[in-house]
């Protein structure tokens, strides 16, 4: 019964004749327009293990469980589960079969109750009061808690996904896919999770769990799978491998380490920020609460939190696009920035990079050269008179290419036409070489591959020994900690104190982003007993 | 004021809104699945000369509504087939239908000019349908009830049935609907013909009830307010019928205004005053609430499921 094309990644492949695979993949491919997203990957997930799926940004992880899931056909290969061949045309089938999948971005309707979207994941009609009462047994029997009643738009992310687990888990799963879940969660929510995962698998459903951070992989999983450029390029035992191999088996070379001088002096103060508050915008919106801190020259200060506690709008507030109502409340080396709009605040070198790429650093449709022109202008004297010097954005748009080792055709290529780390990196130069007293980036290296990552880490480490002020704005905790000298977090809307980072304890961290204000000492006591509550419900 | 006048208002008031509160309910469920239709007028324009049609070849009003809501119907399909079928831009194609369906019904409304149709008798016995008093209850058109039951029947199937329930997640996030495996095309479908068919038979009242004559572009603009109504009833069925009667005295107003000589403002001015208040009253809800965090998330774009 053994296809005949598979490759060499079968043949290695041990059967285990005496507990059957619960799901098996055997040289599945699948092709895009241009890319191989998945090259002939064939491995199986026993009943009852929690499986890794590893891989970077586009290694194909993704795009082999929507193959699994029914949510994708793949182009060759094929799919058996619980031995028996099998084609999964759609998501229902998949669910059928007893398929679960949390996603990483939630198919969650945010105007709707808990309630409404749980119903809509059922693909049986069961009458509402009895839904309720069987959502209640679930939440209560995995410590899942959560009022079904309430509008999914105030919930937290955290919350959020308990929905998502909830509706997967009330279809009694055999196999639960869980699709980068934890990019999101605080780490005290990441424990919660793991806690019902094992007690999940310990009740024989099996895992299929896609990440790419290391240590949870090695605390969570007894197999990994590792994916790089769509091919299979290594099965382990991740408990007897150590972060740094499996990430080296990830990324295909060795891994570089931020070059950071040990002991360095910071200069004065750079960027001061006194009782900044911004009402919040709309509905659903967050206010800046009496922000303040302080960044000094040769300093990275990491802001952390969960998505959506604020850092929009202090990124918008700090850039220029919103104008503060107190001027002075935003000080760059002693004069006071907030009145001022994005283009006198750049001229006068507050340079920032804003979250999204696309659209909002960038103008996909423009040129790299169109695009230096954007926010290099004033400060570089690309407009004389009200024309724009072609020659000299041109040739600015070269240095960048060159000093950040862009992957593009040139200065006359499309912005859009750049691969995601690419564009990334094309913008930090942009403003790294206009060299900025001050920088303020949100989420540098979303998205991105793991070694342009390190190059943005390495520039923003130079920039900062250079004599510069700069702050990270991200939602990836390890980023923060391995690349900024001082952390704050911001929790709806308030920063909390900031501590230098490395006396900084992991665990109150993650309280804070939680949302732990005040005395720490007092409350972390508080909270760690109801977490323990919750590990033994 | 004697209490025949106040009756007499009060079944105008009734009357006049009708056309603006079916189609109104119409557009609030398309709008729920996502979906902003600018065709209505045309549609209306539709339901209104195939009412007309329809009721002069086979005598009976009763099949003329059945094809005022048909011809509505096709009109909003024709609009589904672009933007769900082909992606195209429904801003652009909705205008395009509101243009296709004046000039249709224009063309074909030629050789039904000056011709007259029957009214529908009334549903209710005579001597309530003719009380100078119970006629303010009992006097109306069919189809006046209809547009009031369908206010429950809206309310109900958005807030109380899976169906609803499916339509209204499709309008909130389209992408999630597709990927739990709802057909998000399919509902939208649905949603634009009964759309369509609400408009029509609201078109129909023009042709049918109100003068029962056919006149080129008769509904004169009606089908924008309806448009504007449902973002002034923040999408709630029960608030689009309250609203449908506050623009419908408003247009009264014009009536009595005019009958009554009323001539410190221009009759022109209280013409203008119904769409002039559509204006005021939305920059008013835009000034209250920037956001419309009422507005299904997914209204007017078009749904591009990932490969």
């Amino acid at each position: 019964m053994r296809p005949t094309h598979l490759g060499p990644i079968y043949r290695g492949l041990q059967l285990d004749a005496k507990v059957n695979a619960r799901l098996s993949l055997f040289g599945i491919t699948k092709r895009f327009p241009g890319v191989l997203a998945n090259d002939n990957v064939s491995f199986e997930v026993k009943p009852g293990a929690i499986h890794a799926l590893l891989g970077e940004n586009g290694a194909g992880k993704s795009t082999l469980v929507k193959m699994i899931y029914g949510i994708m056909q793949p182009d060759g290969g094929e799919i058996r589960w619980n031995g028996e061949r099998m084609t999964v045309s759609n998501p229902k089938a998949a669910r059928k079969l007893g398929i679960g999948m949390v996603f990483q971005h939630f198919s969650l309707f945010e105007a709707l109750t808990v309630l409404e979207n749980i119903a809509l994941g059922m693909d049986a009609k069961i009458p509402a009061r009895d839904l309720e009462n069987r959502i209640r047994q679930v939440m209560t029997q995995y410590g899942l808690m959560l009022d079904p009643h309430r509008i999914v738009s105030t919930l937290s992310v955290g919350e959020r996904q308990r929905i998502e687990i909830v509706r997967a888990l009330l279809l009694n799963p055999k196999l639960l896919i869980m699709d980068e879940p934890t990019s999101v969660l605080t780490p005290q929510e990441v424990e919660q999770l793991f806690v019902v995962l094992r007690k999940l698998a310990a009740e024989g459903c099996s895992i299929l769990y896609i990440s790419h951070k290391l240590h949870e992989i090695k605390a969570l999983c007894e197999t990994a799978t590792i994916l790089r450029g769509g091919k299979l390029v290594d099965t382990c035992d991740p408990r007897t491998e150590t972060s740094r191999s499996m990430a080296e088996k990830m990324i295909g070379g060795g891994l570089k380490d931020i070059k950071k001088v040990d002991g360095r002096t910071f200069g004065a103060e750079r960027l001061v920020v006194r009782g900044l508050n911004v009402p919040k915008d709309g509905h659903f919106g967050v206010a800046l609460k009496d922000i303040s801190f302080s960044v000094r020259a040769g300093e990275i200060f990491g802001i952390a939190g969960v998505a959506g506690n604020g850092q929009n709008p202090l990124l918008l507030a700090l850039s220029g696009e919103e104008i503060v109502a107190e001027g002075s409340a935003i000080a760059v080396d002693g004069e006071a920035m907030g009145q001022l709009a994005a283009k006198k605040r750049r001229l006068k070198g507050m340079a920032s990079v804003p979250e999204e790429r696309n659209g909002h650093a960038a103008v996909p449709d423009f040129t790299l050269a169109e695009n230096t022109v954007l926010t290099a202008r004033d400060r570089l004297g690309m407009v004389n008179g009200g024309l724009i010097n072609e020659g000299k954005a041109r040739t600015y748009a070269g240095e960048v290419i060159a000093a950040f080792a862009v992957k593009a055709q040139g200065p006359r290529s499309l912005a859009g036409s750049l691969s995601g780390g690419n564009l990334q990196k094309f913008i930090m130069g942009r403003e790294i070489l206009q060299k900025p007293s001050v920088l303020v980036v949100s989420q540098p290296t979303w998205g991105v591959d793991a070694g342009a990552a390190a190059a943005i880490h390495q520039s923003l480490v130079d920039l900062a020994a250079a004599g510069s002020a700069i702050v990270v704005i991200s939602q990836d905790l390890d980023e923060l900690l391995s690349l900024s000298d001082t952390l704050a977090v911001i929790n709806e809307g308030r920063l909390s104190r900031p501590m230098a980072v490395k006396d900084a304890d992991i665990e109150q961290i993650g309280l804070l982003m939680g949302g732990i204000h005040g005395d720490p000492t007092a409350e972390v006591g508080h909270l760690s007993e109801e977490l323990a509550h919750a590990h033994q419900a | 004021m004697d209490i025949n006048f106040i009756i007499a208002a009060i079944m105008t008031v009734v009357g006049i809104s009708t056309p603006i509160l079916l189609a109104g309910l119409g557009e609030l469920v398309v709008e729920k699945a996502g979906v902003l239709n600018l065709g209505v007028e045309g549609m209306m324009l539709l339901g209104a000369i195939a009412g007309f049609a329809v009721t002069v070849y086979t005598g009976s009003p009763w099949l003329g509504v059945v094809g005022a809501g048909v011809a509505g119907a096709l009109g909003g399909m024709f609009f589904g087939l672009f933007v769900l079928g082909l992606n195209s831009n429904q801003v652009a194609t909705g205008l395009a239908l509101t243009i296709f369906g004046t000039g249709l019904s224009s063309l074909i409304g030629l050789s039904f000019v000056g011709r007259i149709v029957a009214p529908f008798s009334s549903i209710f016995p005579p001597e309530l349908a003719r009380d100078p008093l119970l006629k303010v209850i009992f006097g109306y058109s069919p189809i006046v009830y209809f547009a009031l039951i369908m206010v429950a029947v809206v309310a109900w199937f958005l807030k109380s049935t899976r169906a609803g329930l499916i339509l209204r997640a499709v309008g909130e996030n389209d992408l999630s609907a597709h990927s739990i495996g709802y057909s998000v095309v399919g509902v939208r479908f649905l949603a634009i013909a009964f759309g369509g068919a609400m408009a029509g038979i609201g078109g129909a009242y023009f042709s049918m009830v109100i003068t029962p004559m056919w006149a080129e572009r008769m509904t004169a603009g009606r089908g924008w307010i309806a448009l504007a109504l449902v973002v002034f009833a923040g999408w709630r069925s029960g608030r689009l019928a309250v609203g449908a009667y506050f623009f419908g005295l408003l247009m009264a107003l014009e009536l009595y205004a005019k009958a009554a000589g009323f001539s410190i403002l221009p009759s022109q001015f209280w013409a203008a005053m119904p769409y002039l208040m559509t204006v005021v009253v939305l920059a008013l809800i835009s000034m209250r609430d920037r956001a419309g965090s009422n507005a299904p998330a997914c209204l007017g774009r078009p749904f591009i499921p990932a490969t």
